[in-house]
This record gives C-alpha cells, structure tokens and sequence, in this order.
C-alpha cells in the first residue's frame, strides 16, 4: 500500500485548520451572542423564573404581558414617539448639512476650503468632553433646557463625520457631471440637488443609518438636557426602568427587547450600509 | 485700451463672474459647518477656559477665584483615583480589543463559509446602545443569578462578585467591553484585504513561510489601520463613561470612578460648573499629549506605502 501522496496531506492540513477555524469562530460568536439571547429568553419568564438556577433557556410559558407590563409601568409609547421625533429630525440635519458642506468640500474651489478641511478633521479628533459643561450652560442661556432643541438643532450645522463621509464619497463622482450641468447654465445649488445627491444615495444612506444610530442611542444628551418625565427617549426610558424596578428583570429585559428591536431590524435591512461606512472613511461613526 | 494691471496678485485676488459665485457658493454651502464649529466648539471651548477660574453652582452669580480650581483639583484625592482607574481601563482594554479585533479580521480573511454570518454576529453586538448594553450586563454580572456565575459555577467555580468586589470591577468592565469590537474588526478586514497579493507572493517565492509573511509583509501593510484604531480606541476610552454612570455610578468605592464620570458629578450633581471644566480640560490635555505621543512614536513602527 502506498503512503499518502504529499497533496492529499496537505488537504488534510488545510481542512484540519478551516475545521479548527470554525469550531473557535462558532465559540466566540456563541459568546457574543449569549447576552442577547438570554434578554430574550428572559424578557419572557415569569418573575420567579428569572432566578432559577441551572440556567432555563425556555421559559415554560412565554409570558407575552411582559411586554404590556412595560408599556403600562412607563409611558414608553411616548418615549417611542419623542426618541423618534428627535431621531429623525436629528437624521435630516446630519443628512441636509454632509451634502451641502461635503459638496462645497469636495466640488466647489473657493479661498479657505483647505483650512475648513483641516478644521473638520480636527474637530473629529479633539475629545469632546470639553464642550460637555459650557455647551449646557450655553443652552442653558438660551432656554433650551427640558426641550429637544439641543439634541436635534447641532446636528443641522453638521456632523464632522458624516461630511467626511459625504465629501470622500462626492470625490469619486466624476467632475464631468458638474461640468456638464454648469455648461447648461446650472447653479451650484441645482448641481447639487439634481445631479450630485441623487448620484449620492449609497452615501446619503450610510450617513441616515449612523445618524439615526448616534441619535437613538444617545444617553448622555438626553440625560442632562431632559428633566419632565414626558420628554423623555427610550434609554432615558429604560434608565429609569431598571433603577426604579431593577429586580423585575423579565420586565426590564422586555424593556430592553423593545429598545434593541428597531436596530437590529435597521441593521439587518441595511448591513451594507454599515459595513460600508466603516470601511469607506476607516471611522466607527459618532 | 491695453489693461496693464500693476497689481497682477490683487487681481488674481477678486475674481469676477463664474468663479466669484464659485467661491460665494462655496463659503455659503460650508457655512452650516462653520459657523457650527464656532458655535458648538470655539465659543464653548473659550467660555469653558473662562468657567475655570469661576466658582459657580448655577443658582448664584458666578464668583470669580482665579487658580482657585486648580488648586482644588491637585489636592483631590478622587482626582488621583479617577485618573488611575480611566488609564488602568484605557491601557488594559485598548489593546486587547486591538487583539481580539485583528485576530476575528484574520479569522475572517480567510476563505471560509459562512463569512457574513460571523461578521453579522460579531458586529451586532456594537449596534446597542449603551444603556441596554450595561442593564444587560448588569444581569449578566449578576453575583446571585447571573449567567457568568452560573456558567462558572458548572465548572465549580464559587460565585464572583463582580460588579461589587473593587478588585473585579474594573476587569469587569474590560471584559464587558470586549462585546464591541465589531466596527473595529471591520476595519481591520478591510485593511487585510487590501494587503496586496504581489507582496505576499514575491515573500512567499523568496522563502517566507505563513508566519513570516505575516509578520514581515501583512502586519506592515495594515499597520496604518492599527495606529488609526488605537488613537481613536485610546481618545474614546479615556472618556468613558455611560457604562460605569447607569451600572456602578463609580462604585464600588470609586474603584469605576472614571474622569467623565467624575466630571459629570461635579458638574451636574455638586452643581460645581467651575471646577467640573477644569477636570475636563486637565483630560483634554491628556487625551491630547497621548494623540501626540502615539503620532511620534508611529513612525518606528507604522508603514506607509508611498
């Protein structure tokens, strides 16, 4: 009988290592993905069931009411609606302000623009917990305090990441379009409206997306510019939640389901778009 | 008539027609962001030098008290602790995330089934926001009930305390934050996809085996991205913060009493608006002179392909 040849060990090799390559990538993503199956698991015990030890994976009886006891304990349907009605309109100024900045950054020549760049990069890497105590009291000035403005109106004068984002992109657009359009007697503004931003969707999405992602899960800002209860967003919402009744922890993981939900349906429609974003400017996104 | 201009670089200074409404438009398009960074950084940056030398609790006029705060923070003990606990959390964390991301990048750059599978379960994780994040690792972390003594006392291991034992705590939170290395290992694909299959190959004819080629061709390749995840890992660590506010508010015994955390008692719960500015600017001037080191030391090890 002869030996195995030398290619056929070698595919062994090669097989050995992809089935070892698994085995520990099915390990860790086990491990990442445990906390979040055991909220789900939970968010559906009964209050008792929580602490059975050894750990139940299924609850016996899927408690559904979990999830109306949170409605009914906290006013979260209007923490919904006030996350949202800040998401959004944060999402639209992020969105409005990167296409008008990033075009001027990347399509128009004027005196100064390199200098506006330098400065956009600079404000992405300065820390910003410097500006945590004056921008309250400036705010605070401003009676803008107990209101959505100082969560939505900053986001209208842009985002240094989501410019970024929008001029890297609008560079690989190529500049004939606007020629073009100039030709014709084009302003700057319709260029950018009818030519630049239609062109600009993948950009425009991935900008929404993290945008939408920096408002939702926003605590910080809520936290110190929201004081009446009935403005408050969702992690406000659950902040409350679990330090006010912490121990109902089927409820409080229900909570926490209903935060999570509206993201990880984002993420799974839109993946490309996450991936994408990270990958095109090398950032995480603010 | 013949226009000689004696002045050919005023002239070239203030253009006319098409190229002056360029440049009008441009200015007016990028005014959003410039008037935003004077108003959202410049002004507060400048008011919040100012708020140092005040002594203001918001409820009176502000009193003024020169070198007075700073005074304060030198002999703060709690300033001392928070200080060593952020960089005891940054030093630790930053790195071993760099690790656990590039090494979940390597796994992934390999041709295996199944890619963006892993990828999804790997990044999902960094999408929550952080107060779900830390009520979900409350209970994890959980001394009585929690999944990890659970799962720790099936291998007869006796319950840890985590979150309430000051030796565990900060390890805790390091672990904790392990969960979010997603962006960061996409990053890191991303480099590693872009390492060149000439280099590669050209090592391989001259002799490399894997592990050399990896050391001497991919890590070098990829090493802009590495230096560009650990300054903007080190910047953002340095300010942690909603984690240790919503699960141990600093405790316990200010073992998570970490410098935003402390700034953010001083100025929103001790009503010390002064004092709480010149905290934050004491960990600008660290985040600051640790961005600069690590630009220096950069060029020994990082390589740029010209």
């Amino acid at each position: 009988m002869s030996a195995p040849s030398r290619r056929q060990s070698v595919r062994w090799r090669r097989k050995a290592l992809r089935a070892t390559l698994h085995a520990l990538l099915i390990v860790s993503g086990f491990t990442f993905l445990v906390p979040l199956i055991w909220v789900l698991v939970t968010s559906f015990k009964r209050g008792a069931e929580v602490f059975i030890v050894p750990v139940q994976w299924i609850p016996a009886r899927p408690q559904w009411q979990n999830y109306l006891e949170v409605f009914r304990l906290l006013p979260f349907a209007v923490f919904i609606r006030n996350t949202l009605v800040i998401t959004v309109l944060g999402t639209m100024g992020s969105v409005v302000s990167a296409l008008f900045v990033g075009f001027s950054l990347s399509r128009l020549r004027w005196p100064g623009r390199e200098l506006v760049f330098v400065m956009l990069l600079a404000t992405l890497m300065l820390p910003d917990i410097v500006l945590l105590v004056p921008t309250f009291v400036i705010f605070k000035t401003l009676g803008w305090l107990n209101t959505f403005y100082p969560l939505i109106i900053p986001s209208w004068f842009g985002g240094a990441f989501y410019i970024f984002l929008m001029r890297q992109f609008m560079m690989g657009i190529p500049y004939e379009m606007d020629e073009a359009g100039r030709i014709d007697g084009a302003s700057s503004l319709r260029i950018l409206w009818q030519l630049l931003a239609p062109m600009s969707a993948p950009a425009i999405a991935t900008v929404a997306i993290f945008s939408f992602l920096a408002h939702y899960n926003d605590f910080m800002g809520p936290l110190i510019y929201l004081s009446s209860n009935e403005k408050f967003t969702v992690s406000l919402g659950l902040y409350w939640l679990s330090g006010r009744w912490g121990t109902l922890w089927n409820l409080v993981m229900a909570a926490s389901t209903i935060t999570l939900l509206p993201l990880v349906v984002l993420f799974f429609a839109a993946q490309r778009y996450f991936v994408r974003g990270i990958q095109f400017t090398g950032l995480t996104g603010r | 008539m013949v226009v000689l201009s004696p002045l050919p670089a005023l002239r070239r200074r203030l253009p006319s027609g098409v190229r002056l409404r360029e440049w009008l438009d441009g200015w007016l398009f990028a005014s959003p962001f410039i008037l935003g960074v004077l108003a959202f950084w410049v002004a507060p940056m400048l008011y919040s030098l100012f708020l140092t030398t005040q002594d203001w609790d918001m409820l009176h006029a502000p009193d003024f008290i020169g070198s007075g705060n700073f005074r304060k923070m030198l002999e703060d003990p709690l300033v001392r602790t928070s200080l060593w606990n952020t960089a005891f959390y940054t030093f630790l964390s930053v790195p071993l995330n760099l690790m656990v991301a590039f090494s979940l990048a390597v796994a992934l750059n390999q041709r295996l089934s199944g890619r963006s599978v892993y990828r999804t379960v790997f990044y999902l994780p960094s999408i929550t926001p952080a107060v779900a994040s830390a009520v979900v690792w409350l209970m994890v972390f959980n001394p009585e009930f929690g999944m990890l003594n659970s799962i720790l006392g099936l291998f007869g291991v006796a319950p840890v305390k985590w979150l309430f034992d000051t030796r565990i705590a900060k390890p805790a939170f390091i672990f904790m934050q392990l969960w979010s290395v997603g962006p960061q290992m996409i990053i890191m694909l991303a480099a590693l996809q872009n390492v060149p299959q000439e280099a590669l190959e050209a090592a391989q004819i001259d002799g490399a085996g894997s592990w050399a080629r990896f050391r001497n061709v991919t890590i070098p390749m990829v090493s802009p991205a590495l230096l560009f995840n650990l300054i903007i890992g080190i910047i953002g660590s340095l300010q942690v913060f909603t984690a240790s506010f919503i699960m141990t508010r600093g405790g316990p015994q200010n073992a998570t009493l970490f410098v935003v955390l402390y700034i953010y008692e001083n100025g929103f719960s001790k009503l010390q608006m002064g004092y709480a500015a010149t905290l934050s600017w004491l960990l600008f001037a660290i985040i600051m002179l640790f961005t600069l080191i690590q630009l220096k030391a950069s060029r020994r090890w990082v390589y740029y392909e010209v």
